[in-house]
């Protein structure tokens, strides 16, 4: 396990995301001295500035210049420096987006970004403040290793291993606390390897973020009708576990990719992708946010009314179990 | 110090190589940004002939001078200047443009020795110069930064963000300049957009601005030694140029922005620069 989680477990049920990303930042700060922490005037908000209380000199609030932010941060990993820049989600994402890519993307540069507040999570400020985009954006972008964690523990399992990874990583969180999907840090957090949460045969539902939690709610409720579930935590959506995604295809040939994003270009779309190039036939459904701006909301709110939360993970796979996959069940004459 | 004869002598030397270089990279390229390439040479010339602490032998050595051309479409020239001082066979150049070659119109740092950041969209140079600045002194380095931009980029936002950052730290270890040909692709800087005063601009952004002539070493040299003695902010050299410098047929026109040389206008170029250093020296 690398340097940086040393508080308890149980502190995950009482901070947020961000709160436990600020500590886990704060310690790595300890023992790593290049690493150098910037925001654009969301210090409080994003909690970054925990990380420049303990070390005021390694940390650089730059105003509200979010172009700047990563051109600056681009500067700093090309003389040794390894920044970590929170902002929200929807400037890292669209503002920056052309200065992550060209700037720091391109040149394979050693900067990671926290981006928080993404999705709907911040439903009640209204689309201007919504990000259902940024996946869809950061994948797309050669060199960027996409991580969308389930929950605090997991937050701060994936700030230890991007400072573990060369290149330039995005960490996409939300907002406010969210219910802890993992008890203990130790279940083997790797990037690009995907967590079977549970296991099941008849259908698979691959999430990742908040909607982690929402899915193994829903998979309680589909075990108790008899219908065995296995829900798959992607936390990384870029590189994706392909492994674990064509095992699913073979084995439960039913698949739902549960995400707070548009369903077009984030989890469900680079499930997709690889379900299509493997070559075998599954039912499959995305669900997430349709191809529109949110309405405003409580997040919890937004889930239900989108359908992604458990509530309609429960209705999807109810309505997926009804499709006839095909006759019969010989994949050998599958190309 | 002002420069001795000798050395002016020789950065003008320098220059009409870099010039002449620029022609032919630009007749066997196909095309290039032939215009910005000329009118940034001598500004380029005289930091690497002159100020910067290099080792074209050693491009990554840890405390070299950095070089960011935010104008990153006169990638073209900057070529020229790292071919001339030998960070690369200079042969290579012949490859401009060609497929699978290292060097496209913006240079690439994982591509060209000597090439500190890969630039190309404009506005981006000057806040990744102010974050190398930045982690120069957070890290007590006595390297300089040094960043050329083009004018018409100064109507990008992010430049000004950068200006007020660059500003705030107290970046006197960061010289930049705008290679002021007042031509955009479209045309006249201000019959587009309204950039002047930029001198007034900078000075308000808390920048210590000089403005000089562009094509005159002993000027250039004089402003560059000068930024270096300013304490607690960065220097911004506004240097008057002229697009298509010394190619008599391209000087100040807006269609130089990009073009294309067949052999006769090669040779017509190579002669304009060859009769313009005969009178200027070099």
């Amino acid at each position: 396990m690398a340097e940086g989680m040393t508080w308890s477990v149980l502190d995950g049920d009482k901070l947020t995301q961000a709160e436990i990303y600020g500590k886990v930042l704060t310690q790595l700060g300890e023992k790593n001295d290049k690493i150098i922490a910037m925001t654009a005037d969301l210090a409080k908000s994003t909690k970054i500035g925990a990380f420049g209380d303990k070390f005021p000199e390694r940390f650089i609030n730059m105003g509200i210049a979010e172009n700047s932010l990563f051109g600056v941060a681009a500067g700093l990993a090309m003389v040794g420096y390894t920044p970590v820049v929170s902002t929200f989600a929807v400037f890292a994402a669209l503002r920056s987006a052309e200065q992550v890519r060209t700037d720091i993307c391109y040149q394979n540069l050693d900067v990671k970004i926290i981006a928080t507040h993404a999705g709907i999570s911040f439903g009640q400020a209204g689309s201007t403040h919504h990000c259902t985009e940024d996946i869809a954006v950061m994948r797309s972008f050669a060199n960027m290793t996409v991580i969308v964690p389930a929950d605090g523990i997991e937050t701060g399992n994936a700030v230890v291993a991007a400072m573990d990874h060369a290149g330039p990583v995005y960490i996409r969180i939300g907002r406010g606390f969210e219910p802890p999907v993992n008890t203990t840090k130790d279940y083997g957090f790797q990037i690009g390897k995907a967590v079977t949460m549970k296991d099941g045969k008849d259908v698979t539902v691959i999430t990742c973020g908040v909607c982690v939690g929402q899915a193994m709610r829903a998979a309680k409720v589909l075990e108790s009708q008899g219908l065995s579930v296995r829900v798959i935590n992607m936390h990384t959506v870029k590189p994706i576990d392909r492994e674990v995604i064509l095992k699913a295809v073979v084995e439960t040939r039913r698949i739902i990719t549960v995400e707070e994003h548009n369903v077009m270009g984030g989890l469900g779309s680079a499930v997709g992708e690889v379900i299509v190039e493997g070559g075998k036939a599954c039912a499959f459904k995305k669900l997430g946010v349709p191809d529109a701006f949110a309405i405003v909301g409580y997040p919890e709110d937004l889930y239900n009314y989108y359908k992604f939360d458990a509530d309609g993970i429960i209705e999807a796979v109810g309505a997926l179990m009804k499709k006839e996959i095909e006759e019969d069940e010989n994949w050998d004459d599958e190309t | 110090m002002p420069l001795t004869a000798d050395e002016v002598k020789l950065l003008q030397q320098k220059a009409k190589d870099v010039r002449k270089s620029i022609v032919d990279i630009t007749f066997t390229a196909g095309g290039g940004h032939i215009g910005g390439s000329l009118s940034q040479t001598d500004i380029l010339v005289a930091l690497y002939y002159k100020y910067m602490n290099i080792d074209p032998k050693n491009p990554k050595k840890e405390d070299r001078d950095r070089m960011i051309l935010s104008k990153g479409h006169g990638g073209l020239g900057w070529a020229a200047v790292l071919g001339e001082k030998g960070y690369f066979d200079k042969a290579l150049l012949k490859n401009f443009n060609k497929t699978g070659s290292p060097f496209g119109m913006h240079l690439d740092s994982l591509k060209v020795p000597g090439c500190d950041a890969s630039t190309g969209s404009l506005g981006h140079g000057l806040a990744i110069a102010v974050g190398m600045a930045i982690g120069a002194k957070k890290q007590g380095k006595n390297f300089r930064t040094y960043c050329v931009m083009g004018d018409g980029e100064c109507c990008e936002g992010s430049v000004w963000e950068a200006a007020i950052i660059g500003a705030f730290h107290k970046l006197d270890n960061l010289t930049a300049f705008v290679d002021r040909n007042n031509l955009m692709i479209d045309g006249r800087t201000e019959d587009i957009t309204m950039l002047e005063s930029l001198d007034e601009k900078f000075k308000a952004f808390g920048w210590e601005v000089l403005h000089v002539d562009g094509h005159d070493m002993q000027k250039l040299g004089g402003a560059i030694e000068q930024a270096q003695t300013i304490k607690n902010k960065p220097t911004m050299i506004i240097c008057d140029t002229v697009k298509g410098k010394c190619v008599d047929f391209m000087e100040d026109e807006s269609k130089w922005h990009y073009g294309g040389l067949d052999s006769d206008m090669r040779d017509k170029a190579f002669a304009c620069i060859d009769t313009y250093y005969d009178k200027v020296g070099g």
